[in-house]
């Protein structure tokens, strides 16, 4: 059943996410459509839990989660997760796997035949620039930028619909990270997949962004392309994060 | 993903061979004779064994067990057929009442009618007795037990079954109103050298101990007549006419032929002269009784080879057990934090249970012999390696765990492709923190008949006998060596390589 162009890929309905006391995520209704949503706001202002929420590593205290019109619940979370694929923040790749077996863990646990997995390999070392002499090297072999490329080709192994990456450029120095930036969203363009990136850099935003989520405190402020909320924003917290991270030298 | 699985199958076949060669023994005995773990009872244990043997039944003569309690339970459970035994112990150790009657008959009764028989008297009485050395008696003008009332600052040393028998130290203190204080609990075989080096002024002795006269002994007369009288006999199973009559008949011509003065040549050709006690004892049939009895003699090494192999099955056994349960329970702990708590907690308590006293507690559950040595060894292997299992499974970074989750990884190959390998050096550490304790504790299994490398230990020290001692203890401290070497081999083959490799190598 393929969804109605432009349809929601992502709904949240009356979400609240609490631990203990503290509402972590406060009721937001959301629609993510394709194309890159990111995901944006400081430290601590919830963007992590909502992407955790919409992949259900956390459940949602009340309210629902919808992925292509489908609740997202414990019934049907292992057939919609494999449509999705998922970047974790610092990688989160199996030190005891070479960056091979990483890639191909789900397609050998799923039964993939083997010239299917060469050949998937093979797409995914050309799309990455990943050098393939390092596929048979342990992740404590790799650098940092190596290691989110292995992440990257282990979250698309299957060809999912519904690509997210948590911070994946956080822990890379400045050169490895503008240069997997670049990589980044020539792969998101080829891929035309749709894509939730999670990040606290302005910069990193507008540079992936179709639509913004702007987050502050568990709530979100505003949604749009960052043009809107440049012009139109919705409160004085969305120009005074924009300005703040567009000064020269500003702290990140 | 060949790596740990094929660790997996190597590890299990080396415990498999290990379990087969260990299972792998010869004809079942048709009657097993049990001995003391003192000198005498081992050497009239043997004796028993020679005589049935020349019937031609095939007779196990299991070595030094214990005290008295554990050959009596082990004699209740079918463990054993025949033990020597003495009618004092018999009267206020095991029976613990005193019977109606004085003589042999009473005892016999009520014997019977926990389905045991009693032979004749043998022919000796091994009582208790206090003993000094004949200087410092001569010095201080002690020769009978009263003589002790008015040296209250004497150093007493008694072995800790006569400190705990109705008959024992306590009963006799008050009987004859002694004022020492100082008294110390020593083995007995300890306590003539402990009182040759000074340390000790007055122990416990048997009348027909081979030390009284070798280390100028004086035996201090029980002029209240507190002791009561510890005549030699022989206790056998009441279904033994019936499963080996014509053994047990045999056995009748030991019946008032040893005397006291042959007792005490005996302990001391063992004790003293060091020979083996199934020469003595072929020996002492031959000249007495007119038996001709080779005594099967063991070179050294197929012995120590021997007492090898049944450690080792000791430990195998345990071990595997131990393996195949632990890690299982370390998962259901790591997965569950209550029921977690709970089985490190048991686990823990049982650490705590002194290994020996964790023995002796297997005995009325399992008997005597290899069995309840594995299960207590068993007990002690588990904690480590459910430890080491929990560890491992805790320390993996949740983002590992959600990463296989994701993927879309069931929990179980989640378990067995994660978990478990980034969980292996953890584990594998734990095995063999176990491996090396298991090999240790096992020397004690000598205590509760199990053989092993313990019993050349046991036996030294009876002996005082440093090289008998080192058959065993050399061996156990290889072994011990050797089976951390084998861990940590096996180690390289389980541990996957991505776990071994330094950061940025």
């Amino acid at each position: 059943m393929t969804p109605p162009f432009n349809s929601p890929i992502i709904e949240l309905r009356g979400v609240v996410k609490r631990y203990g006391s503290v509402e972590a995520l406060k009721a937001t209704t959301l629609s993510l459509r394709a194309g890159v949503s990111v995901l944006l706001g400081p430290t601590g202002s919830g963007k992590s839990t909502l992407l955790r929420l919409l992949i259900g590593l956390s459940r949602p205290s009340s309210g629902e989660v919808l992925l292509w019109g489908q609740p997202l619940d414990p019934r049907t979370i292992g057939p919609l997760r494999r449509r999705l694929g998922y970047v974790i923040q610092e990688g989160g790749l199996f030190p005891h796997m070479t960056a091979a077996a990483n890639v191909t863990l789900a397609a050998r646990y799923f039964g993939w035949d083997v010239g299917r997995i060469e050949r998937r390999l093979d797409e995914l070392i050309e799309l990455t620039h990943f050098p393939r002499a390092a596929m048979a090297r342990f992740p404590t072999q790799l650098s940092g930028g190596q290691r989110q490329r292995v992440s990257l080709m282990r979250a698309l192994m299957l060809g999912p619909e519904l690509l997210l990456l948590d911070e994946p450029l956080g822990a890379l120095d400045p050169m490895i990270r503008a240069e997997l930036r670049t990589d980044l969203r020539e792969i998101f363009r080829v891929l035309r997949q749709t894509v939730v990136l999670v990040t606290h850099d302005l910069v990193e935003a507008e540079f992936f962004a179709d639509s913004i989520v702007l987050l502050r405190d568990g709530d979100v402020v505003q949604q749009g392309p960052l043009q809107e909320l440049v012009e139109q924003p919705a409160e004085a917290f969305v120009t005074r994060f924009i300005q703040a991270q567009s000064r020269p030298g500003a702290p990140r | 993903m060949t790596r740990p699985s094929r660790g997996l199958i190597a590890l299990s076949s080396v415990l498999l061979v290990a379990l087969w060669g260990a299972s792998c023994r010869g004809a079942p005995p048709e009657v097993r004779v049990g001995s003391k773990k003192f000198t005498e009872s081992v050497v009239l244990g043997e004796i028993l064994t020679q005589v049935m043997r020349s019937t031609g039944t095939r007779v196990e003569h299991r070595v030094q067990l214990g005290g008295t309690q554990v050959l009596w339970h082990a004699l209740l459970a079918g463990e054993i057929d025949v033990y020597p035994e003495y009618t004092g112990t018999i009267r206020e150790d095991i029976l613990r009442e005193t019977p109606p009657g004085e003589g042999d008959d009473s005892l016999r009764r009520a014997l019977v009618a926990r389905g045991v028989g009693m032979s004749d008297f043998l022919g000796f009485e091994d009582s208790y007795a206090l003993g000094m050395s004949e200087r410092d008696a001569a010095r201080l003008g002690v020769t009978r037990v009263s003589d002790l009332r008015g040296l209250p600052r004497l150093r007493l040393a008694f072995s800790e079954e006569f400190l705990h028998r109705r008959d024992g130290w306590p009963a006799l203190r008050k009987r004859y109103g002694l004022p020492q204080t100082e008294v110390r609990s020593l083995d007995h075989d300890l306590a003539y050298r402990a009182l040759a080096a000074g340390d000790i002024d007055v122990i416990d002795l048997y009348t027909t101990d081979a030390e009284i006269p070798y280390y100028h002994m004086r035996t201090l007369a029980d002029d209240l007549g507190h002791f009561p009288s510890y005549r030699a006999v022989i206790l056998y199973r009441l279904d033994l006419p019936g499963r080996a009559a014509s053994a047990l008949a045999s056995l009748s011509v030991l019946e008032g032929r040893i005397a006291a003065s042959d007792m005490q040549r005996l302990n001391a050709r063992v004790k003293l002269e060091r020979l083996p006690e199934p020469v003595v004892a072929a020996a002492f049939l031959a000249s007495a009784l007119g038996m001709e009895e080779e005594a099967g003699g063991e070179s050294r090494a197929r012995r120590i080879g021997r007492y090898v192999a049944e450690h080792l099955a000791l430990v195998t056994a345990s071990l595997s057990a131990a393996i195949l349960v632990g890690i299982p329970l370390g998962v259901a702990a790591a997965r569950r934090r209550r029921l977690g708590a709970a089985i490190l907690a048991v686990a823990g308590i049982i650490q705590t249970i002194p290994s020996l006293a964790l023995l002796v507690l297997m005995i009325p559950l399992l008997g005597i012999g290899a069995l309840p040595a594995v299960a207590a060894l068993f007990f002690y292997s588990v904690l480590p390696i459910v430890r080491g299992t929990v560890t491992g499974l805790a320390v993996i970074p949740g983002g590992l765990i959600e990463s296989a989750d994701v993927l879309g990884l069931s929990s179980s190959a989640r378990l067995l492709k994660v978990e478990l390998p980034l969980a292996s050096p953890s584990i594998m550490a734990g095995i063999q923190t176990s491996a090396v304790i298991n090999v240790g504790t096992a020397t004690l299994g000598a205590l509760i008949g199990a053989g092993g490398l313990g019993q050349p230990i046991l036996t030294g020290i009876r002996l005082d006998d440093l090289s008998v001692i080192l058959e065993g203890a050399v061996p156990a401290a290889l072994l011990a060596l050797l089976v951390q070497a084998l861990f940590a081999g096996l180690g390289r083959l389980v541990i996957p390589k991505g776990l071994r490799l330094r950061p940025d190598s």
